[in-house]
């Protein structure tokens, strides 16, 4: 038997497409285009290794038209894809570049190729754009192709596949992902990738669960081992025991049905049955999520995080970068409140482009506000496409990891500044925009009196609050289960804060998992939070929830959960109020942040 | 090297869709390229790209707003030169 020995093994990735699926595993394995033999040829056989290269590119010409054929309607879309790879088999820089290197250094075929396409990534990776520098990817699909007919391995035939599987790679390629018949597809497990890449894309709009940036998945699981995918929490269970398998098999039921119910009814507003209303809205990365976003009901986004533009890339990202995307943002979204969070990164993120130290303690170290305010010309650079973006839509900005008043004052001035700068240069920019502060630091709950005379709102960003307040990583094994957001010391902490944003007659949302968790929604919605924001696929369970509860029988729990000693007498009262209905809701909730 | 402005055997064209010269763009243009008599040349800075491959010319790294030259080197090509010039300022059909 080729199964894996591990049982009950449990992965962590990165839950790229929500839902839960139970199958046997299909391994699908390829050559890896960094390990070519080399060999020199002698001049005599030359003419017949270029032929053999020749003959190699035809193949893998008619195999991709086959393909391109193929494709079924559902994917139509991304077909131009294919297009270009049919026009990179024979595109001068491999093609002729692969025969100049046979012919001049008497490489054999698959070496001379990958001496060609590796200097083509060469000239594509000192690209400074994102967009560009990903094509690299497309060109190392390509030669793949050919390299496949040349070592005689023919296309590994993800098509043959005759049984419903979960598909388990090291990455997979768009030719490849557009070849696999959906109903033979139960998820997509790989190693590589993130929620942006190819297949996370498209496993979220084909609604398949897909776990990517595993890592070692191809080493640790075989073909026909059993395993369970969990697309909304981003795990993924290798060969599960029948307790694990019974759970998840009811949670699969019950997921599956509770969706169909509520997706029907996500558009609808949050309101309960004696009539108020709570704001639902997002917490998004990426401007790709406002589709989801849109799907799932949210009434606006809540919390957009933006440190993705900042990453990954050799230089900052321009004033008009960073404009453009919260521009596009602003657009789509309408009528619809956005609020924008500025960066909330330390120094020691910025590898590339900002020479800050090592941090030693990076939760406690310099980064969001703190960061921003010795950074000024980032900052500056942020402000303002901000208040450029603001002219075109309904944008609110947030600063975040405020932990004394003078923060906020110092961002405001230079947030004036900004403003003052645009008006200089006569840029179109809206001038009057709202300012919140993030709560998230213990210091900052007990000022919030203070700060929000400074404020027209906060947003309670419990993820850090609590991590802060219960002194709790939990990314540390040993100590996750004390991360407790329904701790009583977290209630009263959120319960101050918005009494003081009461007292002050300004607005207060909380955003951070624990929104998105069902269990917990009964007691935001008694705590009087004017919104709560969370990950976009939470939203129509979250919303379908409140339409049930009431306004006047939360409050009442509340008042008497904010009176409890532990955090188990809080969850009794919970389920004293709305029986047990509660156990399966922390599998509602979406992954990692 | 810049070539005149009314140079017979080139054309200067800004690319004007968002996401500049890329892999869709680019394929574009070389069925077009491959109809020619004699090379033709996308040309940025003084540094020339092959008309006739998609990566030569993904090299040059022309995102919206770059300003290229379009050359041929036959005289027989000016219909070509119009068409590849043309099918750039209208953004390759893009938004």
């Amino acid at each position: 038997m080729a199964h894996s020995t591990a049982k009950n093994l449990s992965l962590q990735g990165i839950g790229a497409s929500p839902g839960i699926a139970v199958g046997k595993a299909y391994l699908f394995e390829r050559e890896d285009v960094d390990v070519i033999e080399k060999r020199f040829i002698r001049p005599e056989e030359i003419g017949a290794e270029i032929n053999r290269f020749k003959q190699a590119v035809k193949k893998a010409q008619e195999h991709l038209r086959e393909i391109i054929r193929d494709v079924p309607e559902e994917y139509r879309d991304h077909v131009y894809i294919l297009d270009s790879h049919m026009m990179l088999l024979k595109d001068k820089m491999i093609y002729d570049g692969t025969i100049e290197q046979i012919r001049r250094k008497n490489l054999n075929a698959e070496r001379a190729l990958k001496v060609a396409v590796d200097k083509v990534k060469a000239i594509f990776r000192k690209m400074p754009e994102g967009y560009f520098r990903d094509r690299g990817s497309d060109i190392v699909h390509a030669s793949k192709l050919i390299l496949e007919n040349l070592l005689g391995t023919g296309p590994s035939k993800i098509s043959d596949i005759d049984k419903r599987v979960i598909i388990v790679a090291h990455d997979l390629s768009p030719a490849e992902t557009t070849q696999i018949q959906l109903e033979k597809v139960k998820a997509f497990v790989t190693d590589r990738g993130s929620h942006t890449s190819h297949t996370g894309i498209m496993a979220r709009s084909l609604a398949i669960p897909a776990v990517l940036g595993l890592a070692d998945a191809t080493q640790l699981i075989q073909t026909d081992d059993l395993m369970i995918v969990d697309g909304s929490a981003g795990t993924v269970i290798v060969n599960p025991n029948e307790q694990t398998l019974t759970q998840y098999h009811d949670r699969k039921e019950r997921l599956e049905e509770h969706q169909a119910k509520v997706t029907r009814t996500s558009h609808l507003p949050a309101e309960t049955t004696d009539g108020h209303r709570l704001t639902v809205t997002a917490n998004i990365e990426l401007l790709e999520e406002v589709v989801a976003v849109m799907d799932h009901g949210g009434d606006g986004i809540g919390l957009y995080r933006t440190e993705f533009l900042y990453l990954n890339r050799p230089a900052l990202p321009s004033e008009q970068d960073l404009f453009d995307n919260y521009r596009d943002l602003a657009e789509i979204m309408g009528a619809r409140q956005v609020t924008i969070r500025t960066l909330d990164i330390g120094g020691d993120k910025f590898a590339a482009s900002v020479p800050w130290g090592e941090e030693m303690n990076p939760a406690l170290g310099l980064r969001a506000i703190r960061f921003c305010l010795q950074s000024p010309e980032i900052f500056k650079a942020q402000l303002r496409a901000i208040l450029r973006a603001a002219y075109f839509g309904n944008i609110r900005i947030m600063f975040p990891m405020i932990s004394q008043v003078e923060e906020i004052i110092q961002a405001k001035q230079m947030l004036r500044e900004a403003a003052a700068s645009l008006d200089k240069a006569g840029l179109p920019f809206e001038g009057d925009i709202q300012i919140g502060a993030m709560i998230e630091v213990p210091s900052a709950v007990f000022m919030a009196d203070v700060l929000a005379k400074e404020v027209d709102f906060f947003s309670i960003g419990t993820n850090d609050l609590i991590q802060y307040s219960l002194a709790i990583d939990r990314v540390n094994k040993h100590v996750a289960q004390l991360y407790q957001p329904l701790h009583p010391a977290v209630l009263r902490m959120i319960h101050r804060v918005v009494q003081a944003a009461k007292t002050a007659k300004i607005q207060v949302a909380l955003c951070g998992e624990m929104a998105g968790d069902l269990i917990n929604v009964p007691v935001l919605l008694g705590l009087e939070l004017d919104a709560i924001s969370m990950n976009p696929i939470s939203i129509p369970g979250v919303k379908n929830l409140v339409r049930a509860l009431s306004f006047e029988e939360s409050k009442q729990l509340v008042h008497a959960a904010l009176k409890q000693a532990t955090t188990s007498g809080v969850l009794e009262l919970i389920q004293e109020a709305y029986g047990k209905s509660f156990e399966t809701a922390p599998f509602f909730q979406a992954s990692g942040e | 090297m810049k070539p005149t402005p009314n140079s017979k055997l080139s054309r200067s064209v800004t690319i004007p869709n968002e996401l500049g010269l890329h892999a869709r763009a680019a394929a574009k243009i070389v069925p077009l390229a491959e109809q020619a008599r004699s090379r033709v040349f996308i040309i940025k800075d003084g540094q020339e790209a092959d008309a006739t491959s998609i990566l030569d010319m993904m090299g040059l790294y022309c995102p919206c707003g770059t300003e290229v030259t379009v050359r041929i080197t036959d005289p027989a090509d000016i219909k070509i030169l119009n068409r590849i010039a043309r099918l750039i300022e209208v953004g390759f059909g893009e938004s």
